[in-house]
């Protein structure tokens, strides 16, 4: 919306600032002034501003001017000067309103003998400055009125009527030629202004075309009304017409404006020649005008006001005069409810009838115990956002400057630490430290990607309104997002990838969604760090050693023992390639490649390894408490031993066979090389060479060579009877 | 090694320095294949016949008498250099001459670490802020039904933000209760109500999380992102002390410098309501291309909570039981306050199209190692 301060000033003289400084005080009130433009000598600058929906009485230059007025405390001068009321007409123009719940008021002025000229001073150079189109000197003046209060209007070709106004619903399939030309085919809740015979234009939303003003009009009828705002919106939508007229009504205009528009419109016509032909008529439903205009009035009471707002920089802080002042400028009136006045019976049984100031309602027991602080305050019929005294607070501390407040801080809470925080960044920092980067993938997947990674029998959640196709489900796992992710890296010849996410999947029906925690890895390419598996191997060795790092943070109840790993595994998993991670034999996860299959219809140029584990089993764990050991001051000594192997003898069948010697000196046993040979010389086919070291380390002693032999030959015994042969 | 005598052909500056820079690499070349170090001694400095005292003989000979004295500097300097590598514990370490030296300019090696996210370490920094004010972080979920989304804050039932233009929703809700129907949360602040129903004031609660908008990508918008909202709820909270708190804030997250400006906003479950300004953290105030010129960057919505919303939430609390008047609007007043995350890690690091914190690009990550 566009606002020229020299048309803005008639209104409010004398305003102590330049047009800058009245931009700057407005933008800070609320009444945001977006840019300024200077439009050359004694011309004063064009405002852009960027008004709240809210603020409707405010995209208007009296609207604004009254704001200015209210900051500055002038007086606003009045729209229309007072001028003696025509006597009425013999016969008053005849209005029948037959659909009363959607117009709340309709007034008509007659004005006869006028004149269809162009627009001369101020409307004609108002309308250069503004670019605003200039047609005829009476559409012209319905447009002034428009852009200066704010309230649309109508003029009417009144010899185009047949009989007096009706302002009805309109016949089912009726048509209507409206001003832009087109004819629209009406409904039945569409409300239309028409005549005795025919609709002669779309409420509230644009006039019709064979009643337009001509340069051949003689007399002219003049509208201002009040409309419903849901019916404006409702109709401008149907039929695609978003004009400035319905844009007002939609948010509700001035119930109370017409009169005034009415005989504003009629004063500009009347400037090239004509008459009045009898006085304003003004139909007006009460119903209407009891929940506008004339709503009842509400309590302020001036401690509330403190007590929302606080401290003010300046010391005298927000006085009653201060609210009184700013209320009354923007248009309320406010009446004491003071108990100095015993006539005040009827302030008081107002206030009885809607008592609430509650902190004040409780000790109303007798007439003499009103506070003295308290008003009765009508409102203003152009502002129906404001409805309660909270608003009324809102707007002494808009007028007042939100930065005039200091800066003051409430005494402070107690912190209480969030069940999972701890958990959750023993998580972050342990991946992080292992070489994975945090990630965020989309909260969404594709129905495929859904089928393919979603847990058999959880159930998925479909959207609405998706985002696209890919998107047409809530994900029901962590693993799309992180292929994705993967497959984004690849793409771009990023091949050593290590990503993690933590984050919700969505699983139940659309009548009831389970979100939970959750954690999955992705891991391509190689390792900085050097392992004791084959390159093709080795991501699936990191990954797992990623899911014994973290979950080794927690306290598990059965140990170590407690966290195992079955060759079964999901679908979207390589058999042979992944597994499933159990903790005290509960699935809790999986890791592994993702299918060969897959990764091709992907077209992933390298192996992807990924991981999902549930985290809200995890974050019910405590966190592990270390408890250190002492470090012993005897020397450790390591043994080697080399053996051969058959494939089918796996490390845990090994691992468990010399643990279960129960060697109390023995501290760590790993496997350092694995051997394989293709060509099946150096070790042969179906067979793989284990390079295993042992350490030994006592508390209490320095290990002589009888004890260490001894062990050794117990471990060779060990690994022989399980069908290892030990290497030259 | 070398027995000839060099000549020397004339006895300027320039010349003299070549001739010794020569000699000097020949001492050098030697020292490096250094096998015994007697002969090396012998071969350079011995008493007659010794490199040095040949060289310095011939040349000194025909010198003219202005040129002995840098001559003699000069023959000092080799002389040095001779003793030095003969001084040097390398030269004698046997091990030294089979292995190369280190080209110690070549790059460190690095561990690739694991990098925080960006966009999770300035949430994490700003809940941290507020953490240190006496805040606790509270959490809800992402799926959400329309009373705490909207209903309950204050949202009037046309309001634009519920159609599925701007909300992203659930399917299968149009025959349920409009109260129960399910959205993906467009903001924290349901969680603002959740707490409420849940927990009488005092309240103190930092709420980050994700939410969800039906809005186009582009460089600076994605239907997933972040916020940070606040709720403070007491006897006697002020808007001086929404003012205090988040001018604390910001000065907090980015510098003692820093100024803060409100402006009245308009917001459904908030009034007054604010739209709050710092002072552009790169040019402090005077203007630049970051902040269009203004000196100012928009940065946060706030505001006094609503009564609506405490009546909203005492009703619910009455379905539950707790029938205790506990956010009676008479006795309580509160404050809320919510920023979006991404814009702020943008500003901070200057990121210019918000879908890289969603993709898992290691080339956009590796720059926060
Ligand atoms: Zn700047």
């Amino acid at each position: 919306m566009k606002i020229l301060t020299n048309w803005l000033r008639t209104y409010v003289p004398n305003i102590p600032a330049d047009d800058l400084q009245l931009a700057d005080d407005l933008t800070l009130r609320g009444i945001a002034v977006e840019g300024v433009h200077h439009l050359g000598p004694n011309n004063g600058h064009l405002f852009e501003m960027d008004i709240t929906t809210n603020r409707v009485d405010a995209m208007n230059h009296y609207g604004i001017a009254r704001e200015a007025a209210t900051i500055y405390n002038l007086p606003l001068l009045p729209l229309l000067p007072e001028t003696a009321s025509q006597p009425p007409a013999s016969t008053p123009f005849p209005v029948r309103i037959e659909a009363p719940h959607l117009c709340g008021r309709f007034t008509a002025q007659v004005l006869r003998n006028i004149t269809i000229s162009p627009s001369t001073g101020s409307i004609a150079d108002y309308f250069g400055l503004l670019a605003q189109k200039q047609i005829s000197n009476a559409v012209d003046a319905s447009n002034f009125v428009l852009l200066g209060m704010g309230h649309p209007t109508h003029a009417f070709d009144l010899d185009k009527l047949e009989g007096g106004i009706v302002v009805r619903l309109a016949r089912q399939g009726e048509k209507l030629k409206l001003l832009d030309g087109i004819e629209r085919i009406l409904e039945a809740d569409d409300l239309v202004v028409a005549d005795e015979v025919k609709a002669l234009g779309l409420a509230g939303v644009m006039g019709g075309w064979d009643s337009m003003i001509t340069p051949q009009t003689k007399n002219i009828l003049v509208e201002a009304a009040w409309f419903d705002q849901a019916s404006i919106r409702r109709s401008a939508r149907r039929h695609g017409l978003h004009t400035d007229a319905s844009h007002r009504f939609e948010r509700g205009a001035d119930f109370n404006a017409c009169p005034t528009a009415n005989a504003l419109v009629s004063q500009l016509i009347l400037q090239s020649g004509g008459s009045l032909e009898g006085g304003l008529v003004d139909i007006l439903i009460p119903e209407i005008a009891a929940r506008t205009a004339s709503r009842p009035p509400i309590q302020l009471s001036v401690l509330q006001v403190q007590r929302h707002l606080g401290t003010t920089l300046s010391p005298e802080g927000l006085t009653q005069e201060i609210v009184v002042q700013y209320l009354t400028a923007l248009g309320c009136e406010l009446t004491p409810l003071s108990s100095s006045k015993n006539d005040s019976a009827a302030a008081l049984d107002a206030f009885n009838r809607d008592p609430q100031v509650g902190g004040a309602a409780s000790a109303l027991s007798s007439v003499s115990t009103i506070p003295e602080d308290l008003f009765s305050v009508q409102l203003p019929s152009w502002r129906l956002d404001l409805e309660r005294e909270i608003d009324l607070i809102e707007e002494v501390a808009r007028v007042y400057g939100y930065n005039r407040f200091a800066n003051t801080l409430p005494t402070p809470g107690i912190v209480i630490a969030h069940p999972t925080s701890a958990a959750e960044a023993a998580v972050r920092t342990r991946l992080l430290a292992l070489g994975f980067s945090e990630s965020i993938s989309s909260t969404f997947a594709s129905q495929s990607d859904s089928d393919l990674f979603s847990t058999a029998g959880k159930g998925t959640i479909a959207m609405e309104n998706p985002l696209s196709d890919e998107a047409s489900l809530l994900r029901p796992s962590l693993v799309p997002g992180m292929v994705t992710m993967l497959a984004h890296n690849l793409n771009r010849d990023v091949k050593d990838v290590r990503l993690f996410e933590q984050g919700h999947i969505f699983t139940g029906d659309t009548n009831e969604v389970y979100e939970s925690s959750q954690l999955s890895l992705g891991l391509t390419g190689a390792s900085s760090s050097t392992t004791l598996h084959s390159a093709q191997d080795a991501p699936f060795f990191e990954l797992k050693g990623v899911i014994e790092s973290v979950i080794s943070l927690f306290t598990l109840t059965g140990g170590s023992a407690a966290l195992s790993f079955t060759l079964q595994a999901p679908d979207w998993l390589q058999p042979g390639r992944s597994a499933t991670v159990l903790l005290n034999n509960t699935p809790i996860g999986g890791l592994g490649e993702l299918t060969r299959a897959e990764a091709q219809r992907r077209k992933l140029r390298q192996p992807i390894y990924l991981a999902q584990l549930d985290l809200a089993v995890l974050y019910a764990l405590p966190l592990r408490q270390v408890t250190a050991h002492d470090l012993s001051r005897f020397q450790a000594v390591e043994r080697d031993f080399s053996f051969t192997f058959p494939d089918a003898t796996q490390w845990h069948t090994i691992a468990a066979a010399i643990h279960a010697l129960a060697i109390p000196e023995l501290q760590r046993l790993a496997p350092v090389e694995i051997f394989r040979d293709a060509k099946g010389k150096a070790v042969a086919a179906g067979h793989y060479s284990l390079l295993l070291r042992a350490v030994f380390q006592s508390h209490e002693r320095t290990l002589n060579e009888d004890e260490l032999s001894h062990w050794q030959s117990q471990i060779i015994a060990t690994l022989t009877h399980l069908g290892g042969s030990i290497r030259a | 090694m070398n027995d000839t005598i060099p000549q020397l052909r004339a006895y300027d500056e320039a010349t003299l320095e070549a001739a010794f820079a020569t000699l000097i690499e020949e001492v050098r070349s030697e020292t490096s294949l250094l096998q015994d170090p007697e002969s090396f001694r012998l071969h350079w400095l011995g008493r007659k016949q010794g490199r040095l005292k040949l060289i310095s003989e011939a040349w000194l000979k025909s010198a003219p008498p202005e040129a002995r004295k840098p001559l003699g500097i000069q023959f000092n300097r080799l002389k040095q250099e001779i003793e030095a590598a003969l001084e040097a514990p390398a030269a004698a370490d046997s091990a030294a001459h089979t292995e190369q030296g280190i080209d110690i300019t070549l790059p460190g090696t690095q561990r690739a670490p694991g990098i925080a996210h960006p966009l999770l370490k300035t949430m994490e920094q700003i809940v941290q802020v507020f953490h240190n004010l006496g805040y606790s972080t509270n959490l809800g979920p992402q799926v959400e039904s329309d009373f705490y989304n909207f209903e309950a804050l204050n949202f009037p039932p046309n309001h634009p933000a519920r159609d599925t233009q701007d909300t992203l929703v659930i399917a299968n809700q149009q025959n349920r209760p409009s109260r129960d129907r399910l959205l993906m949360r467009t903001h924290t602040s349901p969680v603002q109500i959740r707490t409420m129903v849940a927990q009488a004031p005092p309240i103190r609660i930092v709420i980050p999380g994700k939410v969800h908008r039906n809005d186009a990508a582009d460089a600076t918008h994605s239907p997933i992102f972040h916020q940070v909202e606040g709720l403070c709820v007491d006897t006697n909270i002020t808007f001086s002390d929404l003012k205090g708190t988040l001018d604390h804030a910001m000065k907090a997250l980015f510098g003692s410098d820093v100024k803060t400006r409100f402006f009245p906003s308009f917001f459904p479950f908030t009034e007054p309501s604010a739209d709050v300004q710092i002072s552009c953290i790169f040019c402090g105030g005077k203007g630049c291309r970051k902040c269009k010129h203004s000196g100012w960057i928009e940065l946060l919505g706030c505001g006094m909570v609503d009564p609506a919303v405490f009546a909203a939430v005492t009703k619910e609390r009455r379905k539950l039981g707790l029938d205790d008047d506990a956010y009676d609007p008479n006795r309580i007043t509160g404050f809320a306050f919510g920023m979006g995350v991404e814009r702020i890690a943008m500003i901070q690091h200057g990121i210019s199209d918000i879908g890289h914190f969603f993709s898992g690009d290691m080339r956009f990550l590796e720059q926060f190692a």
